[in-house]
């Protein structure tokens, strides 16, 4: 592809360049258009002010951003289910993906498609599927019958924290499952051979090697939950509130663009600098396992 | 692999290891746990959609009563033509704008490509219900715009009533397509930068022209990345609620939004059975790729790329982000 480019004289190429940039043409209208021309035109919304009827009105002011806390408890919500909900999708996902890469035999093909198909299945019904479960005529159901009386699983933190797991579970598995599965073997038996216990070849040889899967399934599933709707929205009954719930109702009910705009350029920024610092940590991470090495 | 199987089985090792056996079970132990906490919740939602009683908490006997009632929901059956039109345009669109952008990056100057990977990168990381917002917010201005000048034209033009654009379908489709191009772009690129490049080199060498040497050689490598591609760029679609919430025409409703609707009114367990034909679609679908997919691979003959070819389906974004 690159190859002819280079040989032809001057005018080839700058054919060639016209075709690039036709060819990229309809994907960087796309990107333009509906993407970042709507982000430049957050930022302005949210210097604006809520126009009478709904909507947007021009002015520049910060009001918006300085009512955001009022939204306090909304913003801490989310980040901390969110970190909450990634750390618990790590320590049940961590194991099952070890055991389908390592231990699993013959089943594993199976085993890691069964992990894949509640990914694909419908996300509202999977969480729908809890609402019955924890709702009245579910677990509390059965617990009054074991004397257990008056308790109220649904609309709870718990009762979410249980939807995200449920539903992001897959996306950590898949990517820590793919860098444990490409792991070399022989690593393992020469940290045994050499004398290393299970838990130190675990942490010096298993655990660095699949960084890269752990990186990736980790913001599979953070940056999703930021942006969660769904689930606090019929897990949590409205008493547990997300930002995603706050943005639904400022821009579809309330129609309080400004300020939702406000919000959402908050929780765009919130998000990068959780996902940088992640990353920045990650990559302190191995420079000093480089140097543990040497 | 050592399977939990009897000791002995396992030749030149130490005798017993105890430790390893226990750490062996629990590893089992564990994962058995996790696929009866991923399979429970969707075996009940099935297993209910058979209720003959009216309510989704007790089951008085089976029947089918609710799969003919929501096979007779008009408003639930539009929506489902609805979700289908989307995701269907959507997987045509992302496929081939992701695919033909991440061909034409091959050959990009480095500070384009660099641009590009740039704003995939916003695209993926911007919470869906932010794409949401932004597109709404686009749509809306856009609509100011045009639809006053349409007006003008069309007075000035004596043509009668103008022709207003609206929300609908096709802005669904648009905001979908923002996201799931990013992804099939991803999927694309990194297919084409694990490919061998002596093929194409030995293709060239042999005189075949640049169109010939696509068609015939890189073409039929990047296949299951497209086909992956698209099938996420359908899945995602169809399976949407909030983006569509926020860029839904009045009244045309895909799928997740009637359900959501649905629930809000109160459960009945016509959901249940609406979700298990969906479901059952779905797997089938899976099935169907998958079994494709083997037999494409025992074609290419390794067992690696068998391996390789279910998960190309099964995994989705593995890339690392840059």
């Amino acid at each position: 592809m690159a190859t002819d480019g280079r040989a032809d004289a001057a005018p080839g190429r700058w054919r060639s360049r016209v075709v690039t940039a036709l060819l990229l043409g309809p994907t960087s209208a796309w990107y333009f258009l509906l993407l970042l021309a709507p982000l430049v035109i957050l930022v302005a919304f949210s210097f604006g002010a809520r126009a009478p009827e709904g909507g947007y009105a021009p002015a520049f002011q910060l009001d918006n951003y300085l009512e955001l806390p009022t939204r306090v408890t909304a913003f801490t919500n989310t980040l901390w289910m969110a970190v909450g909900g990634t750390f618990l999708c790590l320590v049940v996902g961590y194991p099952l993906a070890y055991y389908l890469a390592t231990r699993a035999g013959a089943k594993r093909t199976l085993l890691v498609v069964l992990v894949v198909v509640p990914f694909w299945t419908s996300f509202l019904i999977r969480t729908y599927a809890w609402l019955t479960i924890l709702g009245n005529n579910g677990i509390p159901a059965l617990l009054e019958g074991l004397g257990a009386d008056d308790v109220v699983l649904l609309n709870t933190p718990p009762a979410v924290m249980l939807g995200i797991v449920y539903n992001y579970l897959p996306l950590m598995v898949f990517p820590l499952y793919v860098s444990l599965e490409r792991l070399d073997k022989r690593l393992l038996e020469a940290s045994k051979d050499l004398g290393a216990g299970r838990l130190a070849t675990f942490r010096q040889v298993t655990l660095p090697l699949s960084a890269p899967g752990l990186l990736s399934g980790v913001l599979l599933v953070f940056i999703p939950i930021m942006g969660e709707y769904i689930i606090p929205a019929m897990l949590g009954g409205g008493k547990v509130f997300f930002i995603g719930n706050a943005l639904v109702d400022l821009f579809l009910q309330s129609r309080d663009w400004p300020f939702g705009s406000a919000a959402s350029i908050v929780l765009i920024l919130v998000t990068l600098i959780a996902v940088s610092l992640y990353l920045w940590l990650g990559s302190r991470g191995q420079v000093r396992r480089e140097v543990s090495i040497l | 692999m050592s399977q939990g199987t009897a000791p002995g089985t396992h030749s030149g090792r130490p005798p017993v290891d105890r430790a390893g056996r226990w750490v062996d079970r629990a590893f089992r132990t564990h994962a058995a746990l996790v696929y009866l906490f991923l399979y429970v919740p969707i075996g009940l939602v099935v297993l209910f959609s058979f209720n003959a009683g009216d309510l989704t908490g007790e089951l008085r006997g089976l029947s089918l009563r609710w799969y003919a009632r929501a096979l007779d929901d008009r408003f639930a059956m539009a929506a489902l033509q609805n979700s289908l039109v989307v995701g269907a345009w959507t997987a045509i669109l992302a496929t081939s704008l992701g695919t033909i952008a991440a061909l034409a990056l091959l050959r990009a100057p480095r500070p384009v490509r660099a641009v590009f990977d740039a704003i995939t990168y916003v695209a993926i990381i911007i919470p869906g219900i932010v794409i949401g917002i932004a597109t709404l917010i686009f749509f809306v201005n856009m609509f100011g715009w045009v639809n006053p000048w349409l007006e003008y034209l069309w007075a000035s033009a004596a043509l009668g009533t103008p022709p207003t654009i609206r929300t609908g379908l096709h802005t669904i489709v648009a905001a979908h397509v923002v996201f799931t191009m990013a992804i099939v772009m991803i999927l694309v690129r990194a297919r084409l930068a694990g490919m061998d490049r002596s093929l194409t080199e030995a293709s060239f060498d042999l005189f075949a022209p640049p169109l010939r040497t696509f068609v015939q050689v890189t073409l039929p490598q990047l296949w299951p990345a497209i086909i992956t591609g698209a099938l996420l760029a359908f899945t995602f679609s169809f399976d949407d609620f909030i983006i569509a919430s926020f860029v839904a025409g009045p009244g045309q409703p895909t799928l997740p939004m009637y359900v959501f609707a649905s629930i809000r009114r109160g459960i009945t367990p016509e959901i249940n059975a609406i979700a298990s034909m969906v479901l059952g679609v779905t797997v089938t679908a899976l099935v169907i790729v998958g079994l494709v997919y083997r037999r494409q691979a025992r074609q290419d003959r390794t067992a690696d790329d068998l391996e390789r070819g279910d998960l190309a389906v099964a995994v989705p974004v593995t890339e690392e982000p840059r």
